[in-house]
């Protein structure tokens, strides 16, 4: 509960940075119209880490493709807003985007062996990037080159400023392309999976150092996971996507220990328990949707055991369950039949002493 | 436990590889382990520990450099017989981490299937053949019709079931799985995780479980061993190795790992390990229990125990 308070506090403090309004994509392949986001909006605030929590095609790396401007040429944005500083960064062009990507956004990805150019120096790279955005001179952006390496934790920078990406480990390959990112001082950062190719130990590290940078300088996070743990770990907000459509979010402590959509409900359950190991692990039942034809009515309906009959025919709004969360599954609505959260979820969460009051 | 018969035995494994006239790189080093009948054995650490070589050593798919590997009793080290190399090829499995990549994408998913019993013969029609690619399919959870299609026609939770599929249809009584699940979404790994689970009990498998993601290795393992720098530093049940940790590495690799649960990771310690101080050849297996042991000197051991 002192959590949540806290939370709110600093909340009000802060104001809306990024807000996305029903936000819409298509692609365009050779078999059809894939609806890639159908209808998300989320917003982030300053100062925050806002995770986007989803199965692979689900349209969180999409959404974030989105913010960056760098969406494939055979998707368009059919509808929908992107609202940075009073710009909707749906309507700009190509040109307009540049003073945004990398100086108000910027963005590190899953592998950092394939954003690295083999064949530079890893200090060239940060000083490519200090120099495309300031008007350093070569000099001087060599040098903030080095400062970065050592923001971003790595010892004897001038050194590794000469060396190559192959000579690097996995996290201090990982470390070098946070550097870029942080090149020119960003609002956002958005991070695609930032930690999925490393190991624990290596992915600790990495979780930290983006914890301490953002104490740091003030850094707005948007994460992008399919890690439960590292979002328990990361998050403030957490928004969960299915199917193109943001279906939960709530505050981190609400998603975990008060979720209220099925899909989330199977999310969580999917963790192994070590307690019981004779059980067997719960598991959705069958597989994403096909956005080619996307389904009618709520989309996580036919995986669904929680599923009501107007699940198949109406698409359910948001519900408020709190003033930081909200989610669309008709079984808040108040006609529809009391469920309860499911058995061993339930049970976990008593053991962890997690329940909350509400 | 003790009562079990041991499938797989492997003796002082070594795999070296030179890598030129002043370097080789140690990648396995000195593994002695025993796996029982029908048990399922977890093979965690962080990558370039070996974990993985250990696997790919005790299959062949490399030939080990020293120490024996004895399956049933009959030793796969050096140049085996042919009634051994078949033996090897088909009731010892292995099932990869990229399905796509383990997949032929030109071939159907019959053929894919059927590769292994084409190569050993092991059908007398051609219908028998189909026959038992479909039951296949079945049992893991794909159906009949997926049988003339191709890989890329799958999502990723289906073709691992087709890898599951090639491993099985040879009817092994062994089966390796190199971060099988690594590559899945959480909602897929829990049914692969419980697809593997069902398929143990059903047809007694044993099964040897490599992969970095410390939750899923501990659900599913009965005993596990911690691999660090080519060396198994710490051996045990899991309850021994997740509850009883005594290498500090194995502790360090325990704290690293982030729970679903914000409370806790509010408070989780992470706790370091760099390892430059210990020098895992001086080491001996000192037994803490039964079942549990660990890499260490006296010295150490009495340094570590002291600090938990």
């Amino acid at each position: 509960m002192e959590n949540k308070s806290e939370y709110n506090n600093k909340n009000e403090q802060n104001k809306k940075l990024l807000e996305v309004n029903d936000l819409r994509v298509d692609f365009k392949t050779h078999n059809g119209v894939v609806k890639a986001i159908r209808g998300a909006s989320f917003e982030l605030y300053q100062g925050e880490t806002l995770a986007i929590v989803g199965e692979s095609g689900s349209g969180k790396s999409v959404t974030t493709k989105v913010l960056m401007g760098i969406l494939a040429k055979n998707g368009t944005i059919t509808s929908g807003e992107v609202l940075y500083k009073g710009t909707d960064l749906c309507q700009i062009t190509n040109k307009q985007f540049i003073q945004f990507r990398g100086k108000e956004i910027a963005m590190i990805f899953q592998d950092p062996m394939t954003s690295l150019n083999p064949t530079m120096t890893v200090g060239k790279q940060i000083r490519e990037a200090v120099m495309e955005h300031t008007k350093l001179n070569r000099k001087a952006a060599k040098q903030r080159a080095i400062e970065l390496i050592e923001l971003v934790g790595i010892v004897n920078p001038a050194e590794r400023y000469k060396q190559y990406p192959h000579q690097l480990s996995g996290g201090m390959r990982q470390r070098i392309v946070i550097a870029i990112a942080l090149a020119c001082e960003p609002k956002i950062l958005i991070a695609d999976e930032p930690t999925t190719a490393l190991d624990v130990t290596i992915q600790a590290q990495i979780l930290e150092l983006i914890k301490s940078l953002q104490k740091q300088i003030g850094l707005s996070i948007i994460f992008i996971t399919h890690d439960l743990g590292v979002v328990a770990n990361m998050a403030d907000r957490v928004a969960v996507m299915y199917a193109g459509k943001i279906v939960e979010y709530g505050t981190v402590e609400e998603i975990f220990n008060a979720p209220a959509h099925p899909y989330t409900w199977g999310l969580l359950s999917s963790v192994p328990d070590m307690a019981n190991k004779d059980i067997d692990l719960y598991s959705i039942p069958g597989s994403p949707p096909n956005m080619l034809y996307p389904p009618v009515g709520d989309a996580f309906a036919l995986r669904s055991e929680y599923a009501l009959n107007i699940d198949f025919e109406e698409e359910p709004p948001m519900f408020k369950i709190s003033e930081t969360h909200y989610a669309a599954t008709w079984l808040l609505d108040p006609r529809a039949p009391k469920v309860e959260l499911p058995l061993f979820l339930r049970q976990r969460l008593q053991k962890e002493g997690a329940v909350h009051g509400n | 436990m003790e009562t079990s018969e041991v499938l797989l035995e492997v003796k002082n494994l070594k795999q070296y590889f030179k890598m030129n006239r002043h370097f080789t790189v140690k990648a396995v080093d000195d593994v002695s382990f025993k796996v029982y009948k029908g048990e399922t054995f977890g093979i965690v650490g962080e990558s370039g520990s070996g974990k993985s070589t250990t696997g790919r050593s005790i299959i062949k798919l490399y030939e080990p450099t020293s120490g024996s590997v004895q399956f049933e009793g009959h030793e796969l080290v050096g140049k085996m017989s042919k009634s051994t190399s078949k033996l090897l090829r088909t009731k010892l499995q292995m099932i990869f981490q990229d399905p796509m990549a383990s997949l032929n994408p030109r071939k159907t998913v019959m053929n894919l299937i059927a590769q292994g019993l084409d190569i050993h013969k092991l059908y007398k029609t051609k219908e028998e053949r189909e026959e038992m690619v479909y039951e296949m399919l079945e049992t893991v959870g794909l159906s009949r019709e997926h049988a003339h299609r191709y890989p890329h026609e799958f999502s990723g939770g289906q073709r691992q079931r087709i890898g599951i599929a090639r491993a099985l249809i040879m009817s092994p009584s062994f089966v390796i799985c190199d971060e099988a699940i690594s590559a899945l979404d959480v909602s897929i790994q829990a049914q692969i995780v419980n697809l593997l689970k069902k398929l143990q009990k059903e047809r007694g498998l044993t099964y040897i479980f490599i992969a970095h993601d410390l939750s899923m290795v501990r659900y599913i393992s009965n005993r596990i061993a911690v691999m660090h720098r080519g060396k198994i530093v710490e051996i045990g049940l899991s309850d021994d190795i997740y509850s009883h940790p005594v290498h500090p590495y194995t502790r360090a690799l325990l704290s690293a790992v982030p729970h679903p649960n914000p409370a806790v990771e509010k408070t989780r310690k992470r706790q370091f390990y760099d390892g430059k101080d210990v020098d895992y050849n001086l080491g001996t297996y000192h037994q803490l229990s039964e079942n549990h042991s660990v890499l260490a000197t006296n010295e150490e051991l009495k340094k570590w125990q002291s600090e938990i």
